[in-house]
């Protein structure tokens, strides 16, 4: 699943393009580096959420220079899937309003870097992507993708993507995390995968199997076969691993498990159960929790195995240990003081200090990719998930419905996926997103209900 | 099991009783509702009516209950409990060669990990129990469930109370 060849300046695949196409386009206008206009002139998009609405933006599908069926299918309908995407992608962010791509007039590939700014200006959308899909005769695909500030009538960004046929979609996404990025001023997400617990069956024997998924629950592939319960799971920083819970042999221990082979293997062999696995943010070390005679603390162990350290030893349940971005410091949660509530160590453990404080239970901490906030399950009455500051300030509550858990960041720091379970005999857990505001929250699409999200980072 | 189901069912009556909770919307099945003939097919370990000693049947039919039941977010072994661990410990003592598996339950409102932890607090105080009564440590294994096996379905208090268990399992 790999982008096969170096991403191309556009500027050389536009005009392979055109050659491609008979010298119909017109090579881009080869601009020289503007100047950052000032504040005021600038097409930005809020994050934060504030008072900005959601921002229009067209998305028309994209042409193609010359019709090929490829092995994902014949370019054109591949140019319509991409804008889709695009579409998808951009509105499930939050922070734009899509128009299209369908209902909007086609675009001729001629038009894609010259676009129409009058008609698009009458649309009331402020900014317009466009781009095309290109069979290349070594067999990949190029996707072009133009960002494009309508009243301004400027080109904001350009960008191509030469992509194996099977990674279409990831080119789509790309295109997204390049309009997202240069509108917002944010790091780029899209383009990135889920790891996650596929559920089944009665809610006292629920099959659970490992499964992963793009971002946007596309490109489903369940890993395991469901006859062990398994938990927990999270991707290796470089994809190729994940580490998680299985109850393999009745013996509730962390395995890691080799995409590339299928294989699996024991991280630290121990007759107490281990849980709570977690990467470090250089794919080094594994943190994880043991429970020794009822006592649960923190450890670590080298990724490749090894003589694990503990790092806590207090008596109570120490658990769910996750790494800054730096790697220097570890928030976990103890009950220590009576009930759970969350505390950041030195990741050597030594510094030991309590960060909750609001009342009610706070668990399954989650730093933040950007360093800046936790998250976290807060526990007084609903389960709700919400984000403080790695000091304990800040807190703030995103989600309100009756048992919201397991927080984890999208690679930019600004979504959140968790689990939400229902009520009942019939109850049932499903995967959500909410972003910082909290304002918007949508269920992600799994074949199966589903719990235990993990995203990963942007994909090398 | 039905007969350790109708068990359930009393204590649990008994806990909310006690904690004067709320009434809940889905109460257990009373009692006689369910008549045990004591002379049942329990399942395993029955050669026609006659239960084979040291069988998963024959521990059912002899102990109290095979598992105990905890309050909201604690592992304490109280009065009660004690009396069911008495039981069983007399059954250990009398049927050495059996090794068990003591599974830790917690209810469904608590978090997935930390409950796996719980989980182990309980089976370990069952465990823990049992070796002050004498039965060895080495014949006794436990195992987390966390949340993941309810055994009763609903999302009450009268499910949660049930759930919250450590249930001793003999071989079949």
């Amino acid at each position: 699943m790999k982008i096969s060849a170096p991403m191309l300046p556009l500027t050389a695949l536009a005009l392979i393009g055109a050659a491609a196409a008979g010298a119909q386009v017109p090579a881009p206008v080869q601009q020289p580096q503007a100047q950052a206009p000032a504040e005021s002139e600038e097409l930005v998009v809020d994050v934060e959420g504030g008072i900005s609405a959601p921002m229009p933006i067209a998305v028309p599908y994209m042409p193609t220079p010359a019709s090929v069926s490829t092995q994902a299918g014949e370019t054109g309908a591949l140019g319509r899937q991409v804008a889709e995407i695009v579409a998808s992608d951009l509105r499930n962010s939050g922070i734009f309003t899509p128009r299209g791509p369908a209902g909007l007039p086609a675009i001729s590939y001629p038009q894609v870097t010259a676009p129409d700014f009058g008609y698009w200006g009458g649309t009331g959308s402020q900014a317009l992507v466009q781009g095309f899909v290109q069979a290349n005769a070594n067999g990949t695909l190029t996707v072009g993708c133009y960002l494009y500030d309508v009243y301004a009538k400027k080109e904001l960004t350009r960008q191509g993507y030469v992509v194996e046929p099977r990674d279409w979609r990831r080119a789509a996404h790309k295109c997204a995390d390049a309009v997202y990025s240069r509108l917002s001023g944010e790091s780029p997400f899209f383009d990135s995968r889920i790891a996650y617990i596929a559920e089944s069956g009665p809610k006292d024997n629920r099959v659970k199997r490992l499964a992963i998924m793009d971002s946007d629950g596309a490109n489903h592939r369940f890993l395991t076969n469901g006859q062990s319960t398994v938990l927990t799971p999270r991707f290796s920083p470089d994809y190729k691993q994940i580490v998680y819970l299985s109850y393999v042999d009745k013996r509730p221990r962390i395995y890691v498990y080799d995409i590339g082979s299928g294989r699996q293997r024991v991280v630290t062999e121990s007759t107490n159960q281990t849980f709570a696995p977690r990467f470090s943010p250089d794919g080094k070390w594994i943190l994880y929790s043991m429970s020794v005679n009822g006592n649960t603390d923190i450890y670590r162990v080298s990724a490749n195995g090894g003589q694990p350290v503990r790092l806590t030893n207090t008596p109570g349940i120490d658990t769910g240990g996750s790494y800054s971005p730096d790697g220097t410091k570890i928030v976990f949660e103890s009950d220590r003081s009576g009930g759970q509530q969350l505390y950041v160590m030195n990741a050597d453990g030594s510094d030991q200090r309590r960060i909750s404080f609001g009342g009610g239970r706070y668990a399954t901490p989650e730093w933040s990719p950007r360093g800046d906030l936790i998250a976290f399950t807060k526990m007084a009455g609903n389960f709700r998930i919400g984000v403080m500051s790695p000091s304990g300030g800040g807190e703030r509550l995103l989600t309100n419905s009756w048992q919201d858990e397991a927080p984890t960041w999208s690679p930019n720091g600004r979504i959140i996926q968790f689990f939400r379970s229902s009520q009942g005999r019939s109850g049932k857990s499903t995967v959500w997103q909410v972003d910082l505001t909290g304002s918007h929250e949508r269920q992600i699409p799994t074949p199966l209900d589903g719990s235990d999200p993990a995203w990963g980072p942007l994909l090398p | 099991m039905k007969q350790i189901g109708l068990k359930i069912a009393v204590v649990a009556a008994i806990a909310l009783t006690g904690a004067c909770a709320q009434k809940p919307k889905d109460l257990p099945p009373p009692p006689g509702g369910t008549v045990v003939d004591p002379n049942a097919n329990n399942g395993g370990g029955d050669v026609g009516n006659a239960i084979i000693p040291g069988s998963r049947a024959d521990f059912l039919q002899k102990v109290t209950s095979d598992r105990v039941l905890f309050e909201l977010d604690s592992y304490t072994v109280d009065a009660e409990d004690q009396a069911i661990l008495d039981s069983q410990a007399a059954w250990l003592l009398a049927n050495p060669n059996v090794t068990v598996t003591i599974e830790g339950h917690a209810d469904e409102r608590g978090t997935r990990e930390y409950n796996l932890g719980l989980g182990d607090r309980r089976a370990n105080a069952a465990k823990n129990y049992l070796v002050s009564r004498g039965v060895p440590a080495s014949r006794m294994t436990t195992i987390s469930w966390g949340k993941e096996r309810p055994a009763a379905v609903g999302s009450d208090e009268s499910a949660w109370a049930q759930n919250r268990r450590a249930v001793t399992v003999i071989p079949q």
